[in-house]
């Protein structure tokens, strides 16, 4: 079984429209949306849910009044500010860490569970889907992002599925990092911006630090043939295989509105582009096999 | 003022508006918070001096002291401590830094070891030219985004009108860039991804509290639903950046359009002061 993961280093750069595509390409795989942040693949999709269940991010202190005597102990240990002079808890900074816990000598300080969000098991025309819904403000997304790509992979297992094909979170921090762990291949989708290339530099780094292969697709190549040129180049330098070029077009967008991936909304030249890439983004997946 | 700029996703316009906004201004500091892709300099092309250095103590083992007792790896809620029979493995990237393990070590077998995870650079002493502008810039490989955060929020200058560019989503690093924020406007574009990233970021905003408006980037490529939205909750438009090729090459070429196309100065401009209009009357009230 092989992990393919979407990604981008920015938004916007057309990963869920490319990723829902791919999904309609393939036989026999399991979709992760493990921009978990954003989602906005479910809305393409449109899955049926089978199953739900509670996510627990890091857990959260809690104080109990009736003990604490306000030493401040637990506010002078406290490395990230989380507790008020009050003695109550800021859930937004507290990171679970269990420091306060730790030094209160009247034991009333108590770590609690703290449900932030809930990870979806479902069924698309697709086949199955795995998404998941942050609560707003709640910290551990990459963690969250790691049960999406769990629950994933035991589907693909039960499934005998020969694909996980992962939309991933914008960015290059923790969720990113969390989203491109046990790919196999990650297809960067970039624009021909000054800061889609700055972007797309920053996210080959990630790729390089963490050991995945990586490739390129230029979504909206036409607006600045000059830039596309130079990331032509610099994944040719890099040794990068650009998997193909979309030009800029109205498709994408309306498509969108129809709930539809391109490859269904209609056969014309830009699905016929898309299939290419997918041509060679699988070939590039069984390389190694 | 503080005007943050968010958008529940990214690539919506947010630096865009961002960076045409503070150079509309006189005398604005603009802000990047989105430390993951620091983007206002490729249109602003200043040059930057860096200001600090942004650090986090990490454990360091002194293994002679070390009796592989577990008790730090325990106690790590991170996963950045492990041990093994006679062995003891650290994730520094997973670390974060909460100091624990060194309290619960009964050998003083641990030390903390101080490394750099981003950087915060603002544009050199001897540019005048407005904005000015300052930016952090998280180490590639590095998880925590949030301390960077913080630590550039400390350049705001209360006595000048900051434009704060946010990170995309609804997690921490937007709620520790949107904290005490005078004004909110989210970015969005007209299509139903655009409107399911605005809905999120709205309520980022409501549960904030933070008064806000919306922009619409973009306009005209998709369809309705987004301005539906906005008049069924109430939310106000604020301007509408309309879907033009124009934008979008200058864009592309990292050319803030209020430099080609004058009369969005102007725009702009009005912008900003209704949205201080606004911001005394929700005061007031």
């Amino acid at each position: 079984m092989k992990q393919l993961v979407i990604i981008s280093g920015k938004g916007g750069t057309g990963k869920t429209t490319i990723t829902a595509a791919i999904a309609s390409m393939t036989e026999n795989a399991i979709i992760a949306d493990c921009d978990v942040d954003a989602p906005n693949l479910h809305l393409i999709l449109e899955p049926e849910i089978i199953d739900t269940s509670d996510f627990y991010g890091m857990e959260i202190a809690q104080i109990d009044s009736e003990k604490c005597t306000g030493c401040n102990i637990c506010i002078e240990n406290c490395n990230f500010d989380a507790i008020h002079t009050d003695h109550s808890i800021n859930s937004c900074k507290c990171e679970g860490c269990g420091v306060c816990e730790y030094v209160c000598p009247e034991n009333a300080i108590k770590m609690i569970n703290n449900p932030s969000g809930s990870v979806f098991n479902s069924m698309t025309r697709y086949g199955p889907m795995v998404h998941a819904e942050l609560m707003i403000g709640e910290e551990a997304s990459g963690k969250l992002v790691t049960a999406v790509k769990e629950h994933a992979a035991s589907l693909a297992n039960e499934n005998e599925a020969e694909l996980i094909i992962c939309d991933g979170p914008p960015g290059t921090g923790c969720p990113v990092i969390a989203a491109i762990t046990g790919a196999d291949l990650a297809l960067i989708v970039t624009e021909p911006s000054l800061s889609g290339i700055h972007d797309l530099e920053r996210i080959i780094q990630v790729t390089d630090h963490f050991r995945i292969p990586a490739i390129v697709c230029i979504n909206k190549y036409n607006i600045n043939e000059g830039n596309t040129k130079q990331i032509e180049s610099s994944c040719e330098e890099n040794g990068i295989m650009v998997a193909g070029k979309l030009p800029y077009d109205t498709v994408p967008n309306k498509a969108m509105i129809g709930k539809k991936t391109i490859i269904e909304y209609e056969d014309n030249e830009f699905s016929e582009k898309l299939r290419n890439i997918w041509r060679k983004v699988r070939s590039k997946l069984c390389e190694d096999q | 003022m503080k005007i943050a700029i968010a958008s529940g996703k990214g690539g919506t316009g947010k630096t865009t508006v961002a960076v045409n906004l503070a150079l509309s201004l006189q005398d604005a500091q603009l802000i990047d918070c989105d430390v993951e892709e620091p983007n206002c300099n490729l249109f602003l092309n200043r040059e930057l001096d860096q200001l600090t250095e942004v650090s986090s103590m990490i454990p360091e083992i002194v293994e002679e002291n070390c009796t592989y007792c577990k008790k730090c790896s325990d106690f790590c809620r991170f996963n950045a401590i492990a041990t093994i029979p006679n062995k003891i493995l650290t994730f520094p990237t997973l670390c974060h830094s909460c100091g624990g393990c060194i309290m619960v070590c009964p050998e003083g077998a641990i030390q903390e070891h101080e490394i750099v995870t981003g950087i915060i650079r603002k544009t050199s002493g001897d540019d005048k030219k407005s904005p000015e502008l300052y930016e952090g810039l998280l180490d590639i490989g590095q998880t925590m985004a949030s301390p960077v955060i913080s630590e550039l929020k400390k350049n705001i200058d209360p006595g000048k009108t900051s434009i704060i560019d946010a990170p995309p989503g609804t997690a921490c690093p937007v709620l520790t860039t949107l904290e005490d924020v005078d004004y909110c406007i989210l970015v969005t574009e007209p299509t139903p991804f655009g409107l399911h990233d605005l809905k999120l970021a709205v309520e980022v905003v409501r549960t904030l509290e933070i008064p806000h408006g919306i922009i619409i980037n973009r306009s005209g490529s998709g369809d309705n639903s987004v301005e539906e939205f906005c008049m069924n909750e109430n939310v106000e438009i604020l301007m509408k950046i309309p879907h033009d090729t124009k934008i979008a090459q200058l864009y592309s070429e990292g050319i803030p359009f209020v430099q080609e196309m004058g009369h969005w100065k102007e725009k702009f401009i009005q912008l900003y002061s209704s949205i201080q209009d606004r911001y005394s009357r929700e005061i007031e009230t």
